[in-house]
């Protein structure tokens, strides 16, 4: 080989681009490509975070969702507790009332029969009365004899 | 006279190689110009850095559009290599080996244009020689291999100190027992690495361009009657298929090339000898 001067014209050549190559291309390119990839980075962080702060809330949601359940299990409990206790007291009040009415009842009952027989009994003391008219054909006093009368009408 | 023909015919085979091989020089003897390689490899520099610098202009943090994306896997590609076989941190190393890489490819891939077509193109305009490929002219690989070298020396130096250097010579690979031995091998070991760096790439590209010109007179030889028939479809395919395994060639010299700067480099930046 002969060595000539368009050796190291190349070399020099070479050199420069060299030179070149890392001012202009690679520096900035490779610039990028590294906030690239630490944005690439940064947004996977950020995904896992949110991942992780995702189930967190899921497993808060789970354990909400379960106190609800047996909050709303022990509201059904009492109600129903609740429902039995007014059904026995509607019962009971119910009773009560029949009671009352019947007694109620009863007392009317009881205060007509009375009625009816006083009625009954004034009736038949003027029938003996009229009877006894008949009887004697004469007209009796009524007023001479009202005890008599009176003491007539308790004895039937 | 079919000896004469066959001569004549000879002897422009010769002629016709020869002159492909031909340099465009100016000067004689040490101020030999070869301008055809000075002028082509800094035109593909020039491409080289203008579109990567267009590329890093435009480029964008966001995701990477086409040609972008493409400029990207090589930087990548080239990173990748550095972080592989360099210990330690260089940040000379990646863009070295990233010009030395599409450098290298850009100056092969001239190879891949029909061999007649630049010189051709050349005649026209009065150029009498055109060797189009810058890596067949010794110059260009043993320049390169000569810039790493100086490189390679540099960093032995800063690295182990100039002490610590000299005392691979004197220890490396014999123990301390063999100190003129030592010498002698670490000497053509060291003095190996540019000269098969150079001389590999060189040799792979001017025997590549070689088979390339032997198949462009495949055609040429049967001259014009019934033999152009066969060889011409026969010039046909092997040049196809040439071309197709030359471009796996061309891209491996370049890595090969990468690759051996990065290790040479990474040697010197190691303390251990």
């Amino acid at each position: 080989m002969n060595i000539t001067v368009t050796l190291f014209a190349q070399m020099i050549a070479f050199g420069l681009l060299i030179w070149f190559v890392n001012k202009v291309m690679w520096g900035p390119l490779s610039g990028i490509m590294e906030a690239r990839q630490k944005r690439i980075a940064d947004g996977l962080a950020a995904a896992e975070k949110g991942k992780h702060e995702q189930e967190l809330a899921e497993k808060r949601a789970t354990e909400l969702l379960k106190e609800a359940k047996d909050q709303a299990q022990e509201i059904v409990v009492q109600g129903q507790k609740r429902a039995s206790e007014i059904v026995e007291e509607a019962k009971d009040t119910a009773r009560a009332e029949g009671d009352r009415i019947v007694a109620a009842a009863n007392a009317e009952l009881e205060r007509e029969v009375n009625q009816a027989k006083e009625a009954l009994r004034t009736q038949v003391a003027a029938i003996a009365v009229a009877g006894a008219e008949k009887v004697l054909k004469r007209e009796i006093d009524a007023k001479a004899h009202e005890d008599l009368l009176n003491d007539l009408a308790t004895q039937i | 006279m079919s000896q004469a023909a066959e001569g004549s015919s000879g002897a422009s085979t010769v002629e016709y190689i020869q002159h492909h091989l031909q340099n465009l020089s100016v000067g004689e003897g040490f101020m030999t110009w070869n301008l055809d390689t000075i002028f082509i490899s800094i035109a593909l520099g020039t491409l080289m850095v203008v579109v990567g610098g267009r590329v890093a202009r435009n480029a964008t943090e966001g995701v990477p559009g086409g040609f972008q994306n493409f400029v990207e896997s090589i930087l990548e590609f080239v990173q990748t290599q550095v972080k592989d076989s360099f210990p330690g941190h260089n940040p000379l190393i990646a863009p070295l080996a990233l010009t030395i890489f599409v450098w290298v490819w850009l100056m092969n891939f001239m190879d891949l244009i029909p061999v007649d077509l630049l010189p051709l193109i050349g005649t026209w305009i009065g150029l009498p020689y055109l060797k189009v490929v810058p890596t067949t002219d010794l110059s260009t690989p043993m320049a390169m291999a000569l810039v790493v070298f100086g490189l390679t020396l540099f960093y032995n130096i800063k690295v182990k100190g100039l002490g610590g250097y000299l005392k691979m010579f004197l220890f490396h690979p014999f123990g301390k027992f063999a100190v003129p031995a030592n010498i002698v091998m670490t000497t053509i070991e060291e003095i190996a690495k540019p000269l098969s760096l150079g001389l590999r790439l060189f040799g792979n590209m001017f025997a590549g361009e070689l088979v390339f010109l032997l198949i462009a007179l495949l055609g040429g030889a049967a001259a014009l009657g019934a033999g152009l028939l066969i060889w011409f479809p026969l010039q046909v395919v092997l040049d196809l298929a040439w071309l197709l395994f030359h471009i796996l060639v061309i891209t491996l010299q370049a890595f090969i090339f990468m690759v051996l700067t990065i290790v040479y480099l990474g040697m010197a930046h190691t303390t251990e000898h």
